[in-house]
């Protein structure tokens, strides 16, 4: 503009605008100001080249460094492992009962196996391994395919009645609906309850024992202690898979449900299950 | 157009301006003067290079002291071990959990602030702050390059030479090793001071010990060297706060202007005149020594932070002239107000020096004159009792202070575990705490809930009431301990009982109330 106003007081020129007879000053940025602000420009120009900055339409240009977020995840990820690996592979490389006879491997296997719990175990076995019905609490001292280390590695890492996996743990109780009355039925049911201790009715109980003894005593045992070749169920503690009551029994003898657990070792990998199985031995009941 | 301001009206004309007038504006940042003391001499000058001795030498020898703790806790007097987060002060270690202490300290150094500051005033920031202290070293540094007050001012109005040059350069090189020391001195609290010291002179320390070094080695050089009074006046808070603390019968530096004035440079003529003449003889002796740059005729002062050069200055100036000293002394602002009433009969006259002195020149009885039982007064005593109070808490707790704990977390998913006998089973994570330096078997029992018994992984032990854990010296120990009692005696619902934790060589025990969890019905 050729009319520059000049402040009479200030002598700083004015910006030429108007307000009620009060005129602003077009006072200059400070110097430093300016500097950094050319500053911020140059280091922005910098930065988009060597950075992705500039989106297309599927993608972003990468820039020089070749940097991504991705790739940084990566490598911190990489980073832990690295420190985990002079853990995972000494346990990679050794028996799995002989890890709790090193506490630094058997910190790092409960603490690695609790990890694993919470992501691949709890939507069956609860997120205190206390189980559910038709789902083992993992807490107790009752096993049905063992609670020593070895078992319980064996367990995990085929599972039960997985059927994709050729070393699964099998076996299927007869559905006795089709071989015995009713109330023969109620009878075995009677004597089951007995076992443990709690009061049933003697008049069903002594029949019931004879058909036990004849039906399911080579599986549960003489005296109903079950037997973990098989996964056959303790029937003489005060635990119980699928109910307690004389029906729920009975209706389990009738028609047995089956449970179904995935073997994990394809998936997870042979550390891991190690690290899973000292994990669950050491919640209070592992033999 | 006519000016009608030169127009003679009836409107008056008022002789006045604009407080903001644009040619009367003076900046807003005030440039600093720069202020060249005078080195003191006398009573307290040597009072305080003794202070400044013992702080420094506090400072910089502290980490050097060893004491030994035995085998399993290192052997420096006072150590900041951060990295195991232990802190060791001569026969005491403290654990994070008791930075209590530490807290409880910086109490009493709080009321002790306000006790001294109450009595003897601003007797911190005049003798011991580290900024006080540290000014006086580089002023030391100062006067042995470029020699005295007149020398240094003259200097520093020259213009650049060879010579000027050299000084400061010198000057500034050395401020910078003493500010090296004070930053390297500091990091020497927190690790080995033998080994760190090797490992940062071969470059081989972490770099947090480098930055520590260098961010403390700019902050004294800067506070020390160029900022000097500036941190007093403008940065820190405690003159500001200093106001609440102080009353009328705290002691302060204090101009006697009651028997000073008026002051005359002419004493001799100005009495030969029939003047009155006070005692001072307005020689700025007091002024050129101030390393606050005040005059401390002017009254009491924000500035002031009560070094006492001035009373040293002023009192060499009163024995050449044959006075008694005390012109410039610590006084209470009552004994001051006291004095003033009769120098001035009771207000009503300006300062007359012949009122409180006797016809042979000694001063009459009536002048207060200090007296330090003004020292024990409520005030005090209320700061007293409560820095004794924390302290003999504190010494309490020290004593009465567990070195063996247990804490308990109890499982809290599954609350309880039935096992196959009917038996019911609570876990704990348990934490042994063995707080000596030495190597300890913690025998950890069961007390209460009949019939239960305990197994622990990782400790190869039959079910029992009482197990025995080894636990390495100066360290806590977490174990898993599971709870077990059978069904013929579980109480339905929640038990107390409690967990021993115990030394049976020492005697020492901890016990935690832990609660046993059943189920509310069979």
């Amino acid at each position: 503009m050729s009319d520059r106003e000049i402040d009479e007081i200030s002598g700083t020129e004015t910006t030429g605008h108007e307000w009620d007879g009060i005129k602003e000053l077009n006072t200059p940025m400070p110097r430093w100001w300016v500097w950094t602000f050319y500053a911020t420009v140059v280091w922005g120009i910098g930065y988009m080249i060597a950075y992705p900055s500039i989106p297309l339409i599927n993608d972003a240009t990468k820039g020089l460094l070749g940097y991504s977020s991705r790739a940084s995840v990566a490598e911190e990820m990489a980073a832990a492992e690295a420190v985990q690996s002079q853990y995972v592979d000494r346990i990679a490389q050794m028996p799995v009962e002989e890890i709790s006879s090193h506490p630094d491997l058997l910190q790092f296997a409960i603490a690695g196996g609790s990890a694993a719990y919470k992501v691949n175990c709890v939507q069956c076995h609860g997120s205190g391994a206390q189980g559910a019905p038709g789902y083992p609490n993992l807490n107790d001292d009752s096993w049905l395919w063992g609670g020593d280390i070895n078992s319980i590695y064996q367990t995990i890492a085929h599972g039960v009645r997985f059927e994709t996996d050729d070393d699964t743990r099998f076996s299927e109780m007869p559905a006795f609906a089709d071989l015995l009355e009713p109330e023969e039925i109620r009878q075995v049911a009677a004597y089951v309850v007995s076992l443990t201790g709690e009061p049933s009715d003697p008049l069903l109980v002594a029949p019931g024992a004879e058909i036990y003894a004849e039906q399911c005593a080579v599986c549960h045992g003489e005296d109903g202690t079950g037997d973990i070749e098989f996964g056959a169920p303790n029937l003489a503690d005060a635990i119980w898979f699928y109910g307690e009551t004389e029906d729920e029994i009975a209706g389990q003898i009738a028609n047995p449900k089956h449970g179904v657990m995935p073997g994990w070792v394809d998936r997870l990998g042979e550390p891991v299950i190690k690290q899973l199985a000292v994990f669950v031995h050491s919640l209070g009941g592992g033999q | 157009m006519t000016d009608t301001r030169s127009q003679a009206t009836d409107v008056e004309q008022f002789d006045a301006q604009a407080v903001n007038a644009a040619w009367a504006r003076k900046p807003l940042y005030e440039a600093r003067k720069k202020i060249f003391p005078k080195r003191a001499s006398g009573q307290f000058r040597r009072f305080k290079w003794l202070v400044m001795l013992v702080t420094l030498g506090i400072y910089y020898l502290t980490p050097w002291l060893r004491w030994d703790r035995g085998p399993y806790a290192p052997d420096q007097a006072v150590l900041v071990d951060l990295a195991n987060r232990r802190f060791y002060f001569f026969f005491i270690e403290i654990w994070p959990q008791e930075f209590f202490f530490v807290a409880g300290l910086l109490v009493m150094a709080g009321f002790g602030l306000f006790l001294v500051t109450s009595a003897v005033g601003r007797a911190w920031c005049g003798y011991t702050c580290p900024q006080t202290v540290w000014v006086d070293l580089f002023l030391v540094v100062e006067r042995a390059i470029e020699g005295e007050r007149n020398q240094r001012m003259k200097l520093d109005k020259a213009p650049w030479s060879v010579d000027k040059l050299a000084k400061r350069v010198s000057k500034h090189a050395i401020w910078l090793l003493i500010a090296v020391a004070t930053g390297g001195a500091w990091i020497f609290y927190f690790a080995d001071a033998p080994t760190l010291l090797v490992n940062a002179v071969t470059g081989q320390a972490e770099p947090v010990a480098y930055i520590t070094v260098a961010v403390l080695t700019a902050t004294t050089y800067v506070f020390g060297g160029l900022m000097r009074e500036q941190v007093c006046t403008y940065m820190c808070p405690w003159p500001r706060i200093q106001a609440a603390m102080l009353d009328e019968n705290s002691l302060a530096v204090t101009y006697n202007d009651w028997r000073g004035e008026p002051r005359s440079r002419h004493a001799k003529r100005a009495k030969a005149e029939g003047k009155t003449v006070g005692d001072c003889v307005d020689c700025n002796a007091c002024v050129v020594v101030c390393p606050m740059g005040i005059d401390i005729r002017d009254g009491q002062q924000l500035e002031c932070i009560t070094c006492a050069l001035c009373i040293d200055a002023c009192d060499g100036v009163m024995d050449k002239l044959g006075k008694p000293r005390g012109l410039i002394s610590y006084a209470t602002l009552n004994e001051y107000s006291e004095n003033m009433k009769l120098a001035t009969a009771g207000g009503t006259t300006p300062i007359n020096p012949d009122l409180i002195r006797d016809k042979d020149g000694s001063f009459i009885d009536q002048v207060r004159h200090f007296d330090w039982r003004i020292v024990f007064r409520f005030r005090t005593m209320l700061y007293f009792g409560i820095w004794a109070l924390v302290g003999l808490a504190l010494i309490f707790a020290l004593l009465s202070r567990d070195r063996l704990q247990v804490n308990v977390l109890h499982d809290r998913n599954p609350l309880h575990v039935t096992l196959s006998d009917g038996s019911i089973r609570n876990g704990y994570t348990v934490k042994l705490l063995n707080m000596i330096p030495e190597p300890r078997v913690i025998f950890l029992s069961i007390e209460g809930l009949p019939g239960a018994t305990m197994s622990i992984t990782g400790i190869d032990q039959p079910d029992g009431r009482s197990f025995a854990i080894p636990v390495d010296p100066d360290r806590l120990r977490t174990i898993k301990v599971y709870v077990k009692q059978p069904p013929d005696e579980v109480l339905p619902g929640k038990t107390q009982f409690h967990l021993v934790a115990e030394d049976k060589a020492s005697t020492e025990m901890d016990v935690y109330n832990a609660t046993f969890d059943a189920p509310e019905e069979k």
